[in-house]
């Protein structure tokens, strides 16, 4: 195991967008919005800027393609660019590469950016994607809720949880998370819901109704990283400290091999085991303070919470139905809505999960505020259960 | 002796209720309501001429997926998807036949189904073939609440002929051929046109049909009262009897042209009504089989009694069934209703044919990868093995999946994606001997689908490119029925 990134980089300023349908808004637009607040918050000028990563994902939608849309939305003086893609986890990779790069000492001061403007389509969901052209040959034609929701059906089959248990199950993850995304004033989502809306929300995915889907919004996102040595040079106290990030990548295992039960994310087992052992952290169920995780679709969310190693295997539905992810449960999960109500601009996502842990560890959550975090975990996945890309990253308090 | 070896059979699922249609009709063709009974069998959306006669060549194949025997193959349709695309050389890799294979696609009447089987017939005896496989599908379009969209089914027939014939051998061939239009389809797609019936009977079908019956019936020593089957499809009421009297053929041996059950498959109805023939005849019977068209076509077989009997055959393929009633549905699948696909269905389905070719086994024959160190199956085929402990390279064999039985693990029903039948069901299969495949789900409806489902493939239509008027393939599953049943048969001893 290499010596890892725990306690290297420091965050010294964050900003996030108003999430949602920004009619009124370009991708620009959203760069711009989420740029100005993490710089005044990192109280620098752009000139102390050194590299910045730019993550977006539908690249023929909104930016076009290459690092050039954030360093000309934003003016950035000349610094290196690197679009980085990774489907919907594109954001967490434009905070790897920023902090990599100062972790390396190739950098002072890095910044990430993820931007995604999807209200452009003409239509709801996700625009369609572009495959390549072998994909479309043999591929079914399906969308990201029909891959997601055959979790369930193999979660079901596997622990033998019956189906009208499990959409309860799946009901209250987004009831837990209106509730938060209401308190949220960035949310997309600001609504409370109850059980039976979910429960009789339109039919998208066998067994994905409505309120089973997460949004699809407009948004950016960044975090402006250092060494904690600069950091404090530059008069910030209480750091943010990065504990650790891991990324784990399908390679054909569960969508080629007969291993892989369907019920799971193989990689996302992978990236938590070794983010844990990069953060020196031995009992997450415990040591976890709170977390943003890639609920993209209700049952990804019930099932990640046995893949991050909270809930025992099978058991991760029993601990949604009593609340353990709850506000005031055991691990608060998605206590900013999630990407359920404050939305899910793609590229953006896994910096704005961040931007609530930085928040919440900082004491500057609000409304929402959490009493005393240690370590809060970002679980950012992209592509779909059968062949994907997992990233965990954990950010916790200085010295912890 | 040359003859037929082997034979299957192929309906699609879907039966439209005839009623449903003359109903929906009545305001504009009141006269067609005597023609309300029964049912005629509908292809599925993704199915057509050349995925129904697949169906049947794998029927009479059997599930052997080492089909390096055959060396010529015959497609006969009147509707195969391309007008200059060899549509055998998609039958054929769809099959994984040699491409050694001399292959021909037979068209332009409505008895090129029976002129494909003589031919192959030929090529055996004269020795050009040893193992000939003739397979004809027919998928007719027609206008709405035309007499033809009542008349018409969609179906498929496959022979497999050899000089040792196991199911019935060859005794005479008698053609006719005459420019007699009855009806026409020109170049442009479109539809059949049709001359006066009165006028096709009397002076088409009756003239022109026994002088090929007859030379049949000369060339094999026999007489016309020897004919224990007698096969003529048409769609006029009593025209099969009236063309036996006519030869001297007992009115008894006359066939039911499944009218009532499937309709008239074009092209392929004479050889589906043989392939019946052959399903209910004893051994020793004679089989006599004839369809009009420009003339006719007529073929005289002796049941022989060996030979490998169909899995499915005409007569399971009809048991196969489930009622659809929605003729909008019907209308829909056919091209004939100009409908609201949504935004999602606007991306181009364009296909890059540098890919297909490079993947052709995979793509159009189900062919994946084994590797010869650790036996360990996978789809596709690739340099380097998935087996997570031994990721050997270049190690791997094509691998056949088309036959191989699966089961679901895991599925869902999508309402949001587009597709010509919602829900779009799709889902992990997992295959027997090694093997997973994420693929559509075909012929099912919202409830069939659930992990631990038995499932076959099926070769079906993957997308139509209108733009481009191109038709890609590839495989599906479906629900095996047959291990459905088996099983609850089991669960409830």
């Amino acid at each position: 195991m290499p010596q890892g990134i725990r306690d290297k980089v420091a965050i010294l300023g964050m900003g996030c967008s108003k999430f949602g349908e920004r009619w009124d808004c370009g991708p620009d637009d959203l760069m711009v919005e989420a740029y100005i607040e993490a710089m005044a918050d990192a109280g620098i000028e752009p000139s102390q800027l050194d590299a910045a990563w730019f993550s977006t994902h539908v690249d023929e939608m909104g930016t076009g393609k290459g690092g050039t849309p954030m360093s000309i939305a934003l003016r950035l003086p000349n610094i290196a660019v690197t679009r980085v893609e990774n489907f919907c986890a594109s954001g967490s990779e434009a905070f790897r590469g920023a902090v990599y790069a100062v972790a390396s000492g190739a950098a002072d001061i890095a910044i990430a950016l993820g931007v995604e403007k999807l209200k452009d389509t003409g239509y709801g969901g996700l625009p369609v994607a572009n495959p390549g052209t072998l994909t479309p040959q043999v591929m079914p034609n399906g969308s990201a809720p029909g891959n997601f929701a055959q979790l369930a059906s193999a979660y079901r089959a596997k622990h033998g949880v019956s189906k009208d248990d499990l959409k309860r199950a799946i009901a209250h993850v987004s009831v837990k998370s209106h509730a938060n995304g209401a308190k949220n004033a960035k949310a997309h989502l600001r609504k409370a819901i109850t059980v039976d809306q979910v429960l009789n929300a339109p039919m998208i995915a066998e067994p994905l109704g409505l309120f089973d889907c997460c949004g699809v919004s407009d948004g950016a996102a960044a975090a402006i990283v250092t060494t904690p040595e600069i950091a404090k040079a530059l008069g910030k106290k209480n750091l943010t400290m990065v504990k650790a990030i891991q990324l784990s990548v399908s390679n054909g295992y569960e969508s080629q091999y007969n291993g892989w039960d369907g019920s799971h994310f193989h990689t996302a087992r992978i990236a938590a085991g070794k983010a844990y052992k990069e953060a020196g952290i031995e009992r997450p169920r415990e040591q976890i303070s709170m977390m943003e995780v890639h609920d993209c679709f209700s049952i990804t969310e019930l099932v990640t919470m046995e893949d991050l190693f909270i809930s025992p295997e099978g058991q991760g539905w029993r601990d949604v139905l009593d609340g353990f992810y709850d506000a005031d449960g055991g691990v608060p999960c998605q206590i900013d809505g999630g990407l359920k109500c404050f939305g899910h601009p793609i590229g953006a996502s896994g910096l704005r999960m961040l931007y609530e842990m930085y928040l919440q560890l900082q004491g500057r959550a609000g409304e929402r505020q959490l009493s005393n975090p240690v370590f809060g975990m970002t679980h950012n996945l992209g592509g779909a259960p059968a062949s994907n890309v997992c990233s965990v990253a954990i950010i916790g308090q200085e010295g912890a | 002796m040359v003859g037929i070896a082997a034979w299957g059979a192929y309906a699609p699922r879907l039966r439209l209720s005839r009623k449903a249609v003359t109903e929906a009709n009545a305001w504009v063709a009141p006269n067609l309501k005597a023609k309300g009974k029964g049912e005629r069998s509908m292809a599925n959306w993704d199915e057509d001429a050349l995925t129904m006669a697949v169906e049947a060549a794998r029927d009479a194949l059997g599930p052997d997926d080492n089909r390096s025997q055959i060396d010529a193959l015959y497609f006969a349709s009147t509707t195969a998807p391309f007008a200059d695309r060899l549509n055998a050389g998609v039958v054929s890799a769809a099959l994984t036949l040699e491409k050694t294979i001399a292959a021909s696609d037979v068209t332009g009447s409505q008895r090129c189904g029976l002129t494909a089987l003589a031919q192959a017939l030929s090529a055996v005896a004269g020795g050009g073939a040893k193992t000939a496989l003739v397979a004809t599908g027919e998928h007719r379009k027609a206008r709405a609440a035309s007499a033809q969209e009542l008349d018409f089914g969609d179906g498929a027939a496959a022979f497999v002929i050899t000089e040792n014939p196991g199911a019935a051998e060859l005794l005479g061939r008698g053609s006719v051929t005459d420019d007699f239009v009855d009806h026409f389809r020109g170049d442009d797609g479109g539809f059949d046109y049709y001359w006066e019936e009165r006028w096709i009977r009397d002076e088409g079908i009756v003239k022109l049909v026994p002088p090929a019956i007859k030379r049949a019936l000369e060339v094999a020593g026999l007489s016309a009262s020897k004919v224990d089957h007698f096969c003529f499809p048409s769609t006029f009421s009593g025209m099969a009897a009236s063309v036996a009297k006519a030869v001297g053929i007992k009115p008894e041996a006359v066939r039911d042209n499944l009218a009532a059950v499937m309709g008239e498959a074009g092209c392929a109805h004479g050889p589906i009504m043989l392939a019946h023939a052959l399903e209910n005849a004893r051994e020793n019977e004679v089989i006599l089989v004839a369809q009009f068209g420009q003339g006719a076509e007529a073929l005289v077989f002796r049941v022989t009694g060996q030979g490998q009997r169909p899995q499915r055959g005409v007569t399971g393929s009809l048991a196969d069934r489930k009622e659809e009633t929605n003729y909008l549905k019907f209308l829909t699948f056919n091209g004939l209703v100009e409908w609201d696909k949504g935004m999602r269905a606007e991306k181009d389905n364009k296909t890059a044919l540098t890919t297909l070719y490079r993947n052709e086994d995979m793509i159009l024959g189900l062919v994946g990868g084994r590797c010869r160190e650790t036996g360990v199956v996978q789809f596709p085929r690739t340099r380097i093995s998935v087996a997570p402990n031994n990721p050997a390279v270049d190690t791997q064999e094509p691998y056949r999946f088309a036959e191989r039985r699966a089961s679901i693990l895991s599925y869902s029903a999508d309402y949001l994606t587009f597709s010509m039948a919602p829900p779009n069901h799709y889902g992990m299969v997992v295959f027997e001997g090694g093997g997973r495949i994420m693929m559509d789900i075909t012929d099912v409806a919202p409830g069939d689908v659930e992990t631990g489902l038995p499932v076959r493939m099926v070769f079906r239509i993957k997308e139509v490119d209108e733009k481009r008027g191109f038709v890609r393939y590839f495989w599906k599953a479906t629900p095996d029925r047959a291990a459905v049943a088996a099983h609850s048969a089991q669960a409830a001893e």
